[in-house]
């Protein structure tokens, strides 16, 4: 895991003592409110719907316990005791004095970590594949370009007032699991015929009111190249992307209008001019990075361990979480274990205090002292030997986080909503609870296969419904909510936007919606194994519609 | 208006002219690109440009021109610095001026972009003083990036370059 030097802790301390400074220049009047706003944004400070919201950058949602342990202690002595893990493999808490918040970020910085650019119209937290280090069809750890790329977003001179936000991700494996297409930038690791390695350069995906899927910029751009090119992308959007309507200011928008390919001719333009040389990262920087993401040193085991197989027939709780909880692991006799933040009624991906520290406790003992969190919403443990599956799953279960869940029906994506957020139109966390407890039954869930439901409480879609399986859109009609539903979304490297059913549904009976597509999927599918995305694909919308719209 | 650059507030010796006003008859004077013809050449020049001008457009007028002012409608609008940084890239070499409601949180990423001073409203400049400037400048001593005009960075302070 990457390790603050001497330069990174003075750039978040001085960054600290920097937004202290604008608070008291703004409680003197030299900043207006005007002014203040994008600096306090820039800093991860909102203002919510009941009060302000500090959201901090976990980046590429990598954590060790320290950090975990630093995060329950913030949402103890200045929050309501929890905190909410957000489809930016961040964590935000949703009850902080804006007079405490510099002392919240001196905490941060005392464990290398910052709220710097988890909002506003700047580069945000880059994210990454939470299996990073784990998975066996990785061509190189992405969390190294990941650190280069955050280390060269923060405070960027150039690209820090942007027409509005912009999200890069970074995956190493063509198995896509940090839905790269939906981001401003997209980067895969890639090898080349001649066996080098390199990234594949998506841009202009996204979600919100214009949903799009990235297209492809590079084929294949050499590894030195990487910040220079970011350069060029980010200079052409930041030059030519629109600013006169807030909504149609993403780079998305930008590449639709004048296509990929003249978007493309303009970014090579202005990389062939570029001094490469003086913008890249040295060669012994990257090398620097990387040592930090060597794989750990995990002692050989046997692939099969007597003492999984004895728990697994003791204990069916445990076997059932074993089998849905769990990702293979390139080191023989070790998992990657998923912590379910969707347990059945609960608020999706919120952690206690106390579960955080018992997160913590079990990634210190049994992980490697790693945790990672999942655009998914929830937390991974990523070095588990099967030998200790067992005790972990014991030690989740003493806090109520042992949800066989993992991509199931009930690991729902959401939003904030109307609960929380300033700007929703409906409510989302209730939403998600309702249709847990519909189908709260592990057998059932289990019946049911792969399932992704993701539900956003305005037309913004930070719940990411757009990608869902199943996704749900609270919107307000005439002061009542009105939830549309749309099929087919997928966030993976077949992504796809779901289609539209028809008409929305009101807030007491989305449950029996989404029941009646489940039970008319379960009709449908031609064997247990084809999953309700597959089945939408062979058989479309019709049927579906038919079943949730028809009066029988 | 009030000029701020590096050793504080400073003095404007350059002539602003708008669209319509007459052009002095001597003395350094800034116009719009527009009416650069209207200016006799051998005369110290700057030239006001929007941020939606091509920096491209400018390479042939470099040899005249001793100052660009470039146009920031607003601290939240951003095209500015790109188009110092490409300025900077092209060659241009003589004084780079940030015009508009610019704010002293901006100044350091204003200099690394290769603006060398801010004219900014008589009010803005009221609120935020010279020192404030100079503080928020200081504030972050390095940063990560490199290939730009001003400072060091840290990835090249890390490998001693």
């Amino acid at each position: 895991m990457y390790r603050y030097d001497e330069f990174d802790h003075r750039f978040v301390q001085e960054r600290v003592a920097e937004f202290r400074s604008q608070v008291t220049r703004r409680l003197d009047g030299s900043l207006n409110e005007n002014e203040f706003k994008p600096l306090r944004l820039m800093n991860g400070l909102y203002l919510q719907l009941h009060a302000y919201m500090l959201r901090v950058a976990i980046p590429y949602g990598t954590l060790d316990s320290a950090r975990m342990r630093m995060l329950a202690h913030i949402a103890e002595k200045w929050d309501r005791g929890y905190g909410h893990f957000t489809t930016r493999q961040n964590i935000q808490f949703n009850w902080p004095k804006l007079s405490d918040v510099p002392d919240i970020l001196d905490a941060l910085a005392s464990v290398e970590m910052h709220a710097i650019q988890t909002s506003g119209n700047c580069i945000r937290n880059t994210t990454s594949d939470p299996y990073a280090g784990v998975a066996a069809d990785e061509v190189e750890d992405p969390r190294i370009t990941a650190e280069l790329i955050r280390q060269w977003s923060s405070l960027h001179p150039e690209f820090t007032f942007l027409g509005r936000k912009f999200k890069i991700a970074v995956t190493g494996s063509a198995e896509d699991r940090t839905a790269l297409k939906v981001h401003d930038i997209g980067i895969q690791i890639v090898r080349n015929t001649a066996g080098e390695t390199g990234y594949r350069v998506l841009v202009g995906g996204g979600l919100g009111r214009t949903p799009m899927i990235a297209k492809e910029l590079r084929a294949f751009l050499p590894r030195e190249d990487l910040l220079p090119y970011l350069e060029a992308a980010l200079r052409v959007y930041n030059l030519h992307g629109r600013r006169d309507n807030k909504y149609k200011a993403r780079i998305k928008i930008l590449v639709h209008e004048i296509g990929i390919e003249e978007y493309a001719r303009q970014v090579e333009a202005e990389f062939a001019a570029l001094d490469r040389d003086a913008i890249a990262a040295p060669v012994e920087e990257v090398a620097r990075i990387a040592a930090y993401f060597a794989p750990p040193k995990l002692a050989a085991r046997p692939a099969e361990s007597t003492a999984f197989e004895r728990a697994r027939q003791v204990d069916p709780g445990f076997a059932a979480w074993a089998s849905q909880n769990t990702f293979p692991h390139r080191v023989p006799g070790y998992v990657a274990a998923t912590i379910s933040l969707k347990p059945i009624g609960g608020a999706p991906g919120d952690a206690t205090a106390e579960q955080m520290r018992a997160m913590a406790d079990l990634a210190e003992k049994y992980s490697r002292d790693e945790l990672r969190v999942t655009h998914e919403q929830n937390v991974v443990l990523p070095h588990v030997a099967l030998d200790d599956l067992h005790s972990v799953y014991r030690g989740l279960a003493g806090v109520g986080l042992d949800a066989p869940n993992k991509g199931l029906v009930t690991d729902i994506v959401a939003c904030p909503g109307l609960d929380y957020c300033a700007l929703a139109t409906a409510r989302s966390i209730p939403v998600a609870q309702n249709i847990a407890r519909r189908f709260g039954s592990t057998a059932r869930q289990k019946e049911i296969g792969p399932l992704s439901i993701k539900i956003s409480g305005c037309i913004n879609a930070c719940g990411h419904h757009h990608v869902g399986h199943i996704g749900i859109l609270g919107l307000d009609k005439a002061g009542v909510e009105s939830y549309q539903i749309t099929l087919g979304g997928d966030a993976t490297e077949t992504a796809a936007l779901g289609d539209r059913t028809g008409p929305g549904f009101g807030y007491d009976e989305v449950a029996d919606v989404i029941e009646k597509l489940v039970d008319r999927y379960i009709e449908l599918r031609e064997v247990p194994q084809e999953t309700f995305l597959q089945t939408y694909r062979r058989v479309g919308m019709e049927p579906f519609k038919e079943a949730i719209y028809a009066t029988h | 208006m009030q000029l701020i650059d590096l050793t504080g507030r400073a003095q404007d010796r350059w002539a602003h002219v708008g669209d319509e006003d007459p052009i002095p008859a001597e003395g350094p004077v800034i116009v719009p690109a527009a009416r650069l013809f209207e200016v006799a050449e051998g005369r110290e020049t700057g030239i006001h440009v929007g941020n939606d001008t091509d920096p491209e457009d400018l390479v042939p007028l470099f040899d005249r021109l001793q100052l660009v002012s470039v146009a920031f409608p607003s601290f939240a609008d951003g095209r500015g610095f790109s188009i110092g940084r490409k300025l900077r890239a092209l060659g241009f070499d003589g004084t780079l001026r940030a015009s508009g409601p610019v704010i002293a949180d901006q100044f350091a990423y204003l200099i690394a972009c290769g603006f060398d001073e801010v004219c900014i409203p008589d009010a803005l400049a009221e609120r935020q003083p010279p020192e404030q400037w100079e503080a928020a400048r200081r504030l972050i001593s390095a940063g990560y990036q490199r290939g730009l005009g001003a400072g060091r960075s840290i990835l090249d302070a890390r490998t001693g370059r």
